[in-house]
C-alpha cells in the first residue's frame, strides 16, 4: 500500500490544456477543410469556362484591394484591441474593437458592391459559367464566415457596453473568440491569391 | 421533460443509442424487403421505383442514422466516465450536437410524405446512398426527394462535427490526474482519431452536397457534365469524405473490442502502443485511399496504381491490431461471455471482409468485381460483422454500467448465435452471386443466370437475423424490469467507469479520481502488484 501511495502522490497533474482552445482550434481545423473543398474545386476549374463572362473581363482589382486592405488590417487592430483588454484598458479596447468590426462591415459592404457590378454590369451570375459557379460560391461562403466572425466581434461588443466584460476573467475568451477572426483573414489571402491573381487567365488557354 | 432538456452525457448518450436503435430497426426492415423482393428470380413484390427509394434509405439510415449515432453515443458515455472527467468539455454543444441528430434524420424520412412538394405523390431518395452526379441533377431527379437527401445529412453532419469537437476537447483537456495519453483507454485513442477524421471528412461532404444544392437550386454548375460541371468531381469529393468514414465506423467497434478482450481473457491488451501508433497512422492512411472506389472511373495507370497501394498499406495498421487481439487472447483465461463472443467474432467477420477488401484493391480484380454483390458482400462484412458485431458486444457490457442491471447471458447466447448464424447466411452467398456477375442494385433478374440459390440462402438469412434482434430487444426490456442487479462492476474490469455506482450518479464520481497506469482499477485492487510498477 505504501509502495502505491508513493506512486500516486508523484503523479503530475495533466497539463492545463484550456478546453476553449482546444475547441476552437478543432473549429477552425474543421473549417479549413471545408474550405479547402471548394478552393480545390476552384482550382479545378480554372480555364474551364468556354463560353460566358470571363475573369479577365469580369474582375477588377480596385475595389477587392481596398476590400484586402480593410479585411488584412482588422486583424492588427483586433490584436491591439485583445492586447488593451488584458492590461485592462477597457476604452481603448472597445475602439480597436469598434475599428475592427468597421472594418469588417466595410469588406462585406464592398463584396456586396463588386457583386452588383458583376451582376447587372457584366452579367456574371452563378447560373453563367463554371467561373460564375465557382466565384459565387466560394467568394460567397467566405463572405458569409466573415459575417459570422462579424456577429461574435459585434457580441462581444454589446457585452462589454454593458459592462459584462471582466479583463482579469475575460481576455482569454475574447482571445480565443478572436482566432476565428483571424482564421477568416487567412482564408481571404487564399480565396484572393486563387481567385483574383491565379485564376484570371485567358480561359480557354487549358483547354 | 428531465431527457429532453438534459445536457448529461449519459442522458445524452443513451438517447444517441436508442435513437439509432430504432433506426436500425428501421434500416433493418429496409433491407428484409429488398431480400424478400430478390429471394426468387423475377419477383413483384415491390416496383423497381420502390426498390431504388428501399436501397438509398438503407444505406443512408445504417451509415448517417445508425452506425454514426450509435458510436458517438458510446463516445459520448465512454470518455467522460473513462478519463475521470465529470462531464464533456462543452455539455450544451453536445446537446446541440444531439438534437441536430435527430432533426436530420426527422427530415430525411418527412421525405416518404413530404418530398413530393407540388409534383405528385410522396417520394424517398433514391439515387443511392453515393448519389452520383448526374443523376442527383434536376433532369434526372425530379422533385424535392434529393433536396431532402441533402438536407438531412447536412443537418445530422453539423451534429456529428460538433460532437467530434467535444470529444476531441474532452480527451485532451478534461484527463484525471495522472491520465497521461499513454494511459488512456484504448476507446479514448479511437475516439480521439475518429473525432479527427469527422473534422477532416465530414466538412468535406458538407461542400459537396453544398455544391450540388446549388446545383439543383440556384442553377449553379458544379455536378452536370452537360454545362461544363465534373460528375467526377462528385465522386472524388465524397469518397474523400465517403473513405474515412469507413474508419469513422470502425475505430470505435475496434476501441470496443480493445476493452472488451482484455478483460474476458484477464490480460492486459497485448502492444498497447503498437495498437496505439496503428490507430494513428490508420487515421493518416485513410485519407489517401478514397479513389479505390473509383477504379472503374478510368483514371488511368498512374493514380489506380497509387490508390491500389495505399489500401494495401492500409492492411498493415489493421493487420497489426488484429494480431495483437489474438496475442491478447493468447494464454488468457478466456471467459466466453456473450460480450466476448460478439467481440471474438469481430474479429473472425472483420478479418474476412478486410481479405476481401485486399481483392478489390487489385485494380483488375476490382474491374471485374465493382457494382457486384461481391462489393454488398465484403462491406456488409465491415460493417455488420465489423460494426455491428462491435455494437452489440458493447450493448452487452456497458448495458449493466447504464442501467444497472445485467442482461441475460442465456438469451445474450441466443442473439449472438441467432445473428452470426444469420448473417453469415445471408452475407457470404452474396461473394458468390457476385462473383457470377450479380450487379448491386438491380430489383430482380432472369431465372437463367445461376443466382436463384444464392440469393435464396441469403434471404433465408434475414429472419434468422430478425429473430436474434428481437430476443435482444425482448432481453432489453426484460432485464430492465427483472434483470440480476449488476453491482458497480460485474466483469471484475479495470477501467475507470466502473469504479464508480451503476448508474453512475449526474456528477460521475464523487471524488475526481487518481490514475497511476494505464490500468488504473486494477492498482486499486491489487495494491501489493500495481501495473504502476512497471511502467
Amino acid at each position: 500500500m505504501t509502495a502505491l501511495n508513493a506512486t500516486t502522490s508523484n503523479v503530475p497533474l495533466t497539463a492545463p490544456l484550456s478546453r476553449a482552445k482546444v475547441g476552437m482550434a478543432s473549429l477552425i481545423f474543421m473549417e479549413s477543410a471545408f474550405f479547402s473543398a471548394f478552393l480545390v474545386t476552384y482550382l479545378y476549374y480554372i480555364g474551364k469556362s468556354p463560353d460566358g463572362p470571363q475573369p479577365l473581363d469580369c474582375l477588377e482589382l480596385n475595389m477587392v484591394l481596398i476590400n484586402s486592405v480593410c479585411l488584412l488590417s482588422s486583424s492588427i487592430t483586433v490584436v491591439l484591441a485583445v492586447r488593451s483588454l488584458a492590461r485592462g484598458a477597457m476604452g481603448a479596447f472597445r475602439i480597436w474593437l469598434a475599428v475592427t468590426i468597421l472594418l469588417g462591415l466595410e469588406f462585406l459592404l464592398g463584396t456586396g458592391y463588386e457583386w452588383w457590378g458583376l451582376i447587372e454590369d457584366k452579367g456574371l451570375t452563378i447560373q453563367s459559367n463554371a467561373f460564375g459557379t465557382n466565384f459565387y460560391s466560394l467568394v460567397g461562403f467566405h463572405a458569409f464566415h466573415v459575417l459570422v466572425g462579424l456577429v461574435l466581434l459585434i457580441g462581444v461588443f454589446i457585452l462589454s457596453l454593458f459592462g459584462c466584460i471582466n479583463p482579469a476573467r475575460d481576455h482569454q475568451r475574447v482571445d480565443v473568440a478572436t482566432w476565428y477572426w483571424h482564421f477568416v483573414d487567412v482564408v481571404w489571402i487564399l480565396v484572393f491569391t486563387l481567385v483574383y491573381i491565379v485564376g484570371r487567365v485567358p480561359q480557354g488557354a487549358a483547354a | 421533460m428531465q431527457w429532453a432538456i438534459s445536457v448529461d452525457h449519459k442522458k445524452l448518450a443513451m438517447m444517441y443509442i436508442g435513437a439509432g436503435l430504432i433506426f436500425f430497426l428501421v434500416g433493418g426492415i429496409e433491407a428484409a424487403f429488398m431480400r424478400l423482393q430478390l429471394a426468387q428470380a423475377g419477383n413483384e413484390i415491390v416496383d423497381p421505383a420502390t426498390f431504388n427509394q428501399l436501397f438509398t434509405m438503407h444505406g443512408t439510415t445504417m451509415v448517417f442514422l445508425v452506425g454514426m449515432p450509435i458510436l458517438l453515443g458510446f463516445g459520448n458515455y465512454l470518455i467522460p466516465l473513462m478519463v475521470g472527467a465529470r462531464d464533456m468539455a462543452f455539455p450544451r454543444l453536445n446537446a446541440f450536437g444531439f438534437w441536430l441528430f435527430i432533426f436530420g434524420g426527422l427530415l430525411l424520412y418527412f421525405s416518404y410524405v413530404g418530398a413530393d412538394g407540388l409534383y405528385g405523390a410522396g417520394t424517398a431518395p433514391d439515387v443511392g446512398w453515393f448519389a452520383y452526379a448526374p443523376l442527383t441533377s434536376r433532369t434526372f431527379s425530379r422533385g424535392n426527394s434529393t433536396d431532402y437527401w441533402i438536407l438531412g445529412i447536412l443537418v445530422s453532419g453539423f451534429g456529428s462535427m460538433t460532437t467530434a469537437i467535444n470529444f476531441i476537447a474532452t480527451i485532451l483537456c478534461m484527463r484525471c490526474p495522472g491520465m497521461k495519453l499513454m494511459r488512456m483507454p484504448m476507446i479514448a485513442w479511437m475516439m480521439l482519431v475518429v473525432a479527427f477524421l469527422v473534422l477532416v471528412a465530414i466538412p468535406i461532404l458538407t461542400a459537396a452536397q453544398s455544391m450540388l444544392l446549388f446545383d439543383r437550386t440556384l442553377g449553379a454548375h458544379f455536378f452536370d457534365p452537360e454545362t461544363q460541371g465534373s460528375a467526377i468531381l462528385w465522386q472524388h469529393l465524397f469518397w474523400f469524405f465517403g473513405h474515412p468514414e469507413v474508419y469513422i465506423l470502425i475505430l470505435p467497434a475496434f476501441g470496443f473490442v480493445s476493452e472488451i478482450m482484455p478483460t474476458f481473457s484477464r490480460k492486459v491488451i497485448f502492444g498497447y502502443p503498437l495498437m496505439v501508433a496503428a490507430t494513428v497512422g490508420i487515421g493518416f492512411i485513410s485519407l489517401g485511399v478514397w479513389a479505390h472506389h473509383m477504379f472503374v472511373v478510368g483514371l488511368g495507370p498512374v493514380l489506380d496504381s497509387f490508390f491500389g497501394a495505399t489500401t494495401f498499406l492500409i492492411s498493415v495498421p489493421t493487420g497489426i491490431k488484429i494480431f495483437n487481439w489474438l496475442g491478447t487472447m493468447w494464454g488468457g483465461r478466456l471467459q466466453f461471455t456473450t460480450p466476448m463472443l460478439f467481440v471474438t467474432g469481430f474479429v473472425a467477420m472483420f478479418v474476412i471482409g478486410g481479405l476481401t477488401g485486399i481483392m478489390l484493391a487489385t485494380v483488375p480484380m476490382d474491374w471485374q468485381l465493382s457494382d457486384s454483390y461481391f462489393v454488398v458482400g465484403h462491406f456488409h462484412y465491415v460493417l455488420f460483422g465489423g460494426t455491428v458485431f462491435g455494437i452489440f458486444g458493447a450493448l452487452f457490457y456497458w448495458f449493466p454500467k447504464a442501467t444497472g442491471r445485467m442482461l441475460n447471458e442465456r438469451l445474450g447466447k441466443w442473439t449472438f448465435w441467432l445473428l452470426f448464424i444469420g448473417f453469415t447466411l445471408t452475407f457470404m452467398p452474396m461473394h458468390v452471386s457476385g462473383a457470377l456477375g450479380m450487379p448491386r442494385r438491380i430489383y430482380t433478374y432472369e431465372v437463367d443466370r445461376g443466382w436463384e440459390i444464392w440469393n435464396l440462402i441469403s434471404s433465408i438469412g434475414v429472419p434468422v437475423q430478425m429473430a436474434g434482434v428481437a430476443i435482444f430487444l425482448w432481453n432489453v426490456v426484460r432485464s430492465l424490469r427483472k434483470g440480476e442487479v449488476a453491482g458497480d462492476d460485474p466483469w471484475d474490469a479495470w477501467t475507470l467507469e466502473w469504479s464508480t455506482t451503476s448508474p453512475p450518479p449526474d456528477w460521475n464520481f464523487d471524488r475526481i479520481p487518481t490514475c497511476t497506469s494505464a490500468r488504473p482499477l486494477w492498482d486499486r485492487k491489487h495494491p501489493e502488484d500495481p501495473d504502476a510498477h512497471y511502467e
